[in-house]
């Protein structure tokens, strides 16, 4: 973005919306948006407290590990769903279904199937991530030139080979752009999961505040969560823009 | 199958090609074609758009199987791709998420050989392409006739005994065309390797070929072989002015003109 001539730093659009978040909060129109800088000072309070730490723990193990199993399942499934006609015509249907699917509503079998606790947090989290992440390497792989693929064969690339060395790079581009929506559906996943499944971790915390209208708090978590899956996004954005230069001409 | 015969022509004839049909689905590509490729000479496949003849190479390379007939390297019956055989694509068929070092080491590196050896191996065959200062760069970086430079190294590097060259120089401005012709030629006389060299150009076919094999339309089979002699031990430069090159020239147009159109 170009103002005067002066060029912002991405996001800075950020800044004008605090500001007008805080000229809001202290007109006091409404008390479900309480001031910005009582937000962050709100935040100062409890960011170092017992309760906070353990629920950022609890979220974090729930995000990281569903995620994990979400890239390690989904990349080679979609990439195996690009190369093989009969996995993917078996497979494309369930995908695209999933993708599509209000998948809230599949928590409470997630419950029946894996309990309570935080295995069905975890798988919640995959369900929400994985479909993405299947469908982008599978249209990577797609997009593959025939000659390289070729190419590995007529050098007499064994199957790992080709699979580690062509397959996975060739699709690359498409793979990190799956896994950059992936893990922002991941958070919503999680929150989800957290808030359906069992009461633990920023799901706790959310029912909490809300439930008590305690709207500084409540803001300060939604903050928090904000903070970490922007950070995430922009990482992975970073990374797929390692590899644009060669998205273009495969 | 191997009565004396022949034995006798597989010392002659790198690659033989005997009785090969193809079909995808109902187009007949290819249709009892027969082909033999002298050992240490640079034969062409000369033919209109569509007449098979990438699809005559792949099956060579063992990228495409037969529907019937044989095809031998060295005596053996092609059934994959095999080390013997390296294939140099039209689209160069590049990495290019790797350096041009690596991608010249790409085929050594498939076949298991250790990383500085093969970056050994590498380095000579980029100065031989004359890419030299280039290896870091990466393939978007360079222009079409140095891209095709890599692919080349790439395939000599593997060290084949037949190399295969699908319109190679198709993507390459006139000026890089000639220079590689120039520099094809000498490859031939000095790597004591078959080469099996598809192009629509009859004046490169004419040009860099001590045997040309004319394939017609759909579906193919070879109409005519033709054996450029006269002019193969002059300097570049006088082979475009010599008579015996001019009128192969014509010769081979008037007999495809008649499939043009
Ligand atoms: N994968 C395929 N599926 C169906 N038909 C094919 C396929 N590949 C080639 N063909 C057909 O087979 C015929 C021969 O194709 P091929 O690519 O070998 O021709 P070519 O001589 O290399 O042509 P060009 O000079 O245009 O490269 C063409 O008519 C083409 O349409
Ligand atoms: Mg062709």
């Amino acid at each position: 973005m170009n103002i005067f001539g002066i060029k912002l730093p991405s996001m800075s659009s950020l800044i004008l919306w605090g500001i007008l978040w805080e000229i809001v909060g202290r007109l006091k129109l409404t008390f479900f948006l309480p001031p910005l800088s009582e937000v962050f000072s709100t935040l100062m309070q409890i960011g170092t407290t017992k309760v906070f730490l353990k629920a950022l723990t609890e979220t974090g193990y729930a995000f990281f590990a569903g995620t994990f199993i979400a890239i390690a399942v989904g990349i080679p499934v979609g990439i195996l769903m690009g190369k093989s006609r009969l996995i993917d015509e078996l497979l494309l249907p369930w995908v695209n279904m999933f993708l599509s699917a209000p998948l809230t509503a599949l928590v409470p079998v997630m419950m029946v199937l894996f309990g309570f606790g935080m295995k069905a947090i975890v798988l919640t989290t995959t369900l929400f991530a994985i479909w993405i992440i299947v469908l982008n390497s599978r249209a990577g792989v797609m997009h593959i030139n025939r000659s390289l693929v070729e190419m590995a064969h007529s050098f007499g690339a064994s199957p790992m080979d080709a699979f580690s060395k062509v397959y996975f790079w060739a699709a690359l581009p498409e793979i990190l752009s799956g896994v950059r929506i992936g893990f922002i559906r991941a958070v919503k996943g999680v929150i989800i999961g957290q808030l359906l499944i069992s009461i633990v971790g920023f799901g706790a915390l959310f029912e909490l505040y809300s439930g008590q209208f305690l709207m500084k708090h409540f803001w300060a978590v939604l903050l928090v969560l904000f903070g970490i899956s922007f950070t995430i996004a922009e990482f992975l954005a970073h990374l797929q823009r390692k590899v644009a230069y060669y998205a273009t001409q495969r | 199958m191997s009565n004396n015969t022949c034995d006798i022509s597989n010392d002659n004839y790198a690659v033989t090609v005997r009785n090969v049909y193809k079909s995808y689905g109902d187009v007949k590509a290819l249709k009892d074609l027969s082909l033999d490729f002298p050992r240490g000479q640079l034969t062409s496949l000369l033919g209109p758009s569509g007449c098979g003849k990438t699809t005559l190479l792949k099956i060579i390379a063992g990228l495409l199987p037969a529907d019937s007939g044989e095809i031998t390297v060295n005596g053996h019956p092609v059934t994959g791709p095999g080390p013997d055989r390296a294939f140099v694509f039209q689209d160069f068929a590049l990495l290019p998420w790797a350096t041009v070092l690596r991608n010249v080491a790409f085929g050594l590196e498939l076949r298991g050989v250790s990383k500085s050896e093969r970056e050994a191996i590498a380095e000579k065959y980029i100065a031989d392409v004359g890419l030299c200062g280039f290896e870091n760069s990466h393939p978007h970086e360079l222009s079409g006739g140095m891209r095709q430079r890599v692919g080349l190294a790439r395939a000599l590097s593997v060290d084949a005994q037949v190399m295969l060259l699908d319109e190679p120089f198709a993507a390459v401005d006139e000026q890089t065309r000639r220079k590689f012709q120039e520099d094809l030629l000498n490859l031939v006389k000095h790597e004591n390797k078959t080469f099996i060299f598809v192009t629509h150009s009859i004046e490169e076919a004419v040009y860099v070929s001590d045997q040309v094999a004319i394939l017609l339309p759909r579906p193919s089979r070879v109409s005519e072989i033709i054996k450029p002699e006269g002019f193969r031990h002059k300097d570049a430069d006088s082979i475009r002015r010599d008579p015996e090159y001019l009128d192969i020239v014509d010769r081979i147009w008037s007999s495809l003109r008649t499939y043009v159109e």
